[in-house]
């Protein structure tokens, strides 16, 4: 980005009456606004879209079909809708703590999109220590959970965010562990680079690396569903237990920013993954003399990747798998999850010392097992999809239409 | 066991606190004296060839006409497959019971909702208060005497028909 | 209403160091998305874990019991579905039973079989809710969605018979109201068909997923002996390893005749009595139900449905007794006549009622997520307890 800048101040597009830190100031915030206002807002709610429609099918439902083609622009509606709701600040309630929850958790996870990557020029904010940066960010989310549950004077309320604050500190941890492995195969800490180490070829990638850093991949999806409060972790937001956990007192907007947060922070898990281990926006051709063209690429390559991983994964899992107790949960997180990470790390980094290039055999047979894998799987949804008995006539089952003859 | 034995063993046990023997089927059974009944009770389930180890239900009646509340104990025995039942009269004006809550775990909230309902009480009883109607209700709304309150807490039991002819 | 009688006894403790910690009082109020219909839960915790669950119930009373004495004898029957109405067959045909024996009415057997497929499919009806919403509580919405699928056909085959999806009002004293309709078996068959291996499905989507099991094996583990106690009933009990089934034990209508199986629960990845045994006997009388099902749709004999009964309806005085496997257990019917064309008393005891008042004592011990399992394993619904 800030080379883009100083190509545009040195051949003289944009005029030299200013220092050159104000154009590079003007040019990240107004990326920035282009990013939040034209990126992160839309994809938050198309992912609302995208889980509803998800959603209903697994249940057997449609999901939205009335607003737009295919209940598009429900998420549009949504919006409207919670913007005109009245805002009911509760009259117990710590009214400055109150007001300003949500907006310390739309902070935290917005500010995250300062440093993750769409192309290889296209980042507001390129910075040395780039994942370490988002690492830190979303953890300022726990901050404006606790706030939103100690000020709304409810106690389910609290307990809904005294549960969160605990799952999303300890989870931490493990997430923390298993981005080291990528930072010590890329030897670099800033987004770009970590993406410049990969290669677009599967096998060039960090997940099949190498084994231990394929089982960082999977500690770091797990670790990352629990910050962002997704089931199978999602008791801070248990509707059956504490109706909407935190965000119970809450009305309108300010609970449309909760779940934008909510929401959009599946992106944020993927971008990271992606990022960090299944090569980011690497694509197959150099296209040096197409610059709109290869960022279009690019940037598409990434989007699509985040998207498998970060939105279409976790929609999977929260509507196959109920939710895990709180007291499990830190279990899994403490007694397993944390010292598998460990050995991860470790492992990783004999790895990088033994085999400073990697093991092209080992990569190969990694994404060979993860291809067969994923290959059988399909299979048997193929073998359930024919042999489910539910044929055309079952799918529009109607009794009064069956009836061979009477009596 | 048929309930003629099973009524025998009773009355040789406990002689003038039994009545005779009424009922047919399941609701065969005898009387039994209010404040005795948590002993025969015990006895009852306690003892090996009888073992009525459930109270398969336990109900208040209301009998204005004999000015008593009848509560109904109708056990079941899981091992040995036999029915009996005991009922107890007790005084419409002050009815007093002994509790078998002791005997039975199942008793403890059949007898709040007989108090409740029908204003029996139960002594011995480790919690004895309303269990369907708000705690502070007036009456005891199962009883046949019962009139329905015109207003509670300011809200009207009854409303004009909407109606109109 | 308030909480007047639910002074719970606030427990301070004053640590080492003069660290004043005291217990969480908590409302799982009578609006909550998991209990089942409207209860409350006054909640003594300390922290996640509670001390003490106190129920409060009442807020569904609608004293269907002094109704009894004053519509009549044949005017109760819409009433009783409504004291269960997720299992509304099992409560006409409780009452309609009690009218039978203290009348002394023999109901035709053509009567009898359709009121035995009519209570079969409530059994389902009422399991599949059942299983559907215990998954929804503990986190898993999809199993829901798919029960109420299923449910859907059952409501259409339903609405065919009697015309009504929740309160049926499909039996009378002496019978049922309308013969089957022509083609009902077909097409009770043909959902059958479809329905069966579903039940399978359920089994690999989420009754052995780890984390469903992980959350219910273990948990509020009830002794045969309190179950018993307790005065627990149906799935209840048998998931507590009693073999006990009214229409096995204490047989009614055509029962003797049919052919099933009593699943109890077997302790197989917890404790014998635990949450995940209460759940596996629900799933498995499914599989039971559909066996009887199809039995009646083949034996089933010609004949009347119904048995002439006068429309002022005068039964001998006396007292009776009676008992029907609803799906949440045995549901007894203790009704008094004396004569007149009204009844003296009627009193409903059903399952859900004794299994509440378990509740203060599993609760003990057990966190707020668990609470929510438990009531779902015990399949309370409010109008039962309430009535």
């Amino acid at each position: 980005m800030s080379e883009l800048v100083d190509r545009l101040v040195a051949n003289g597009t944009l005029p030299a009456v200013l220092p050159l830190w104000v154009w590079q100031l003007g040019a990240m915030v107004l990326f920035g606004s282009i990013v939040v206002f034209l990126f992160v807002l839309p994809v938050a709610g198309i992912t609302t879209w995208v889980e509803r429609r998800i959603m209903a099918r697994m249940q057997s439902r449609i999901g939205p079909n009335r607003t737009g083609p295919v209940g598009f622009l429900q998420w549009l509606a949504d919006g409207v809708k919670n913007l005109l709701k009245e805002d009911i600040v509760p009259a117990a309630a710590d009214a400055r703590l109150f007001r300003a929850a949500p907006y310390v958790v739309i902070v935290g996870f917005v500010a995250t999109f300062a440093a993750i990557p769409f192309s290889s020029a296209l980042i507001i904010a390129d910075l040395d220590i780039g994942i370490l940066y988002v690492t830190a960010v979303t953890a300022l989310v726990v901050v404006g959970i606790l706030m939103a549950g100690w000020s709304s004077n409810n106690k389910w309320a609290l307990l809904g965010g005294i549960r969160s604050a605990a799952q999303i500190v300890s989870y931490e941890i493990p997430a923390g562990l298993s981005i080291f492995p990528a930072v010590l195969l890329a030897g670099t800490l800033s987004m770009q680079g970590i993406i410049a180490a990969q290669g677009p070829a599967p096998w060039q990638w960090f997940v099949f690396d190498n084994p231990f850093a394929f089982c960082a991949f999977v500690v770091l999806f797990t670790a990352s569903l629990a910050e962002g409060n997704r089931t199978p972790f999602d008791l801070p937001e248990a509707e059956s237990e504490l109706v909407a956990g935190f965000a119970t007192e809450y009305s309108g907007m300010r609970n449309l920013l909760f779940f934008m947060a909510e929401w959009g922070n599946l992106y944020v898990i993927g971008a990271i993954a992606t990022t960090l281990f299944l090569g980011g926006w690497q694509i197959p051709w150099a296209l040096e003399g197409h610059p709109v063209l290869r960022h279009l690429l690019e940037t598409l390559t990434f989007v699509v990747k985040a998207s498998v991983v970060g939105i279409l994964l976790p929609i999977w899992l929260r509507w196959t798998l109920p939710r895990v107790r709180v007291d499990q949960m830190m279990v899994m997180c403490w007694k397993y999850l944390v010292p598998i990470a460990l050995v991860n790390l470790l492992g990783t980094a004999m790895w990088v010392v033994a085999f400073p290039n990697g093991l092209l055999p080992i990569r190969l047979a990694l994404l060979a097992l993860t291809v067969c894998a994923a290959a059988l799987f399909v299979r048997r949804v193929i073998f359930h999809l024919r042999n489910a008995r539910l044929g055309r006539e079952h799918l529009s089952f109607n009794p009064l239409a069956t009836a061979r003859s009477p009596g | 066991m048929d309930p003629a034995a099973i009524y025998t063993r009773v009355r040789e046990r406990f002689g003038d606190a039994i009545g005779e023997l009424t009922g047919s089927g399941r609701t065969a059974g005898c009387t039994v004296a209010p404040a005795r009944v948590a002993e025969v009770a015990a006895w009852l389930r306690h003892e090996p060839g009888l073992a009525f180890d459930c109270l398969s239900t336990l109900a208040g009646v209301d009998y204005p006409k004999r000015n008593v509340i009848q509560v109904v104990y109708v056990l079941y025995s899981y091992r040995a497959r036999h029915w009996f039942t005991l009922r107890v009269d007790a005084p419409r004006d002050d009815p007093r019971v002994a509790s078998v809550s002791g005997v039975w775990s199942a008793a403890e909230w059949h007898e709040r909702e007989v108090f409740d309902l029908l204003g029996v009480h139960f002594d011995g009883h480790p919690d004895l208060r309303r269990l369907l109607m708000p705690e502070d209700w007036p009456g005891h709304p199962l009883r046949k005497d019962f009139v329905e309150p015109e207003e509670y807490h300011g809200i009207r039991t009854s409303r004009e028909s909407l109606l109109k002819a | 209403m308030g909480l007047a009688g639910f002074e719970v006894e606030v427990q301070r403790q004053t640590e080492g160091g003069g660290l004043v910690t005291e217990d969480m009082t908590l409302n799982m109020g009578p609006q909550h998305p998991s209990t089942h219909g409207v209860l409350r839960f006054v909640v003594r915790a300390d922290g996640e874990v509670m001390k003490e669950a106190l129920p409060d119930v009442g807020y569904l009373h609608r004293s269907i019991e002094k109704i009894a004495e004053k519509v009549g004898w044949h005017g109760f029957l819409p009433y009783t579905d409504r004291v269960d109405y997720v299992a509304a067959m099992f409560c006409n045909h409780g009452w309609a039973m009690a009218c039978e024996q203290l009348a002394g009415i023999a109901v035709p057997r053509r009567g009898e079989y359709c009121r035995v497929i009519a209570d079969e499919m409530c059994r389902l009806h009422s399991h599949l809710l059942s299983v559907g919403s215990m998954a929804m509580d503990l986190g898993a919405f999809t199993p829901f969605t798919h029960a109420i699928r299923e449910r859907e056909y059952l409501n259409d085959l339903f609405e065919e018979l009697c015309g009504a999806r929740l309160t049926f009002h499909y039996m009378r004293i002496g019978g049922v109201g309308w013969d089957l309709p022509p083609g009902f078996g077909d097409k009770l068959a043909h959902f059958l068909d479809r329905f069966e291996p579903l039940i399978d499905e359920y089994d690999r989507l989420i009754s052995y997923n780890k984390i469903y099991t992980e959350r219910l094996a273990g948990v509020a583990v009830i002794s045969p002996q309190d179950a018993i106690d307790y005065n627990l009933v149906g799935p209840n009990l048998r998931g507590s390893g009693i073999r006990y089934d009214v229409r096995r034990d204490d047989p009614y209508s055509v029962y003797p005749e049919l052919d099933f199986e009593v699943p109890v629960g077997r302790g197989e990845l917890g404790v014998l009595g635990d949450c995940f045994d209460r759940y596996i006997v629900r799933v498995r009388e499914m599989r039971e139900s559909c066996r009887i099902l199809r039995q009646c749709l083949r034996q089933i004999p010609d004949g009347p449905v119904i048995a002439k009964v006068p429309r002022n309806f005068k039964p001998p005085a006396g007292d009776c007794y009676v008992r029907v496997e609803s799906a949440r257990g045995d549901m007894g019917w203790y009704v008094v006549s004396d004569g007149t064309a009204f009844p003296h008393r009627c009193k409903i005891r059903t399952g859900s009622f004794a299994a509440i008042s378990m509740i203060p004592r599993l609760s003990r011990g057990l966190m707020l997520a668990d609470l929510v399992a438990v009531i779902a394993s015990l399949d309370l619904v409010a109008p039962e307890i309430d009535r």
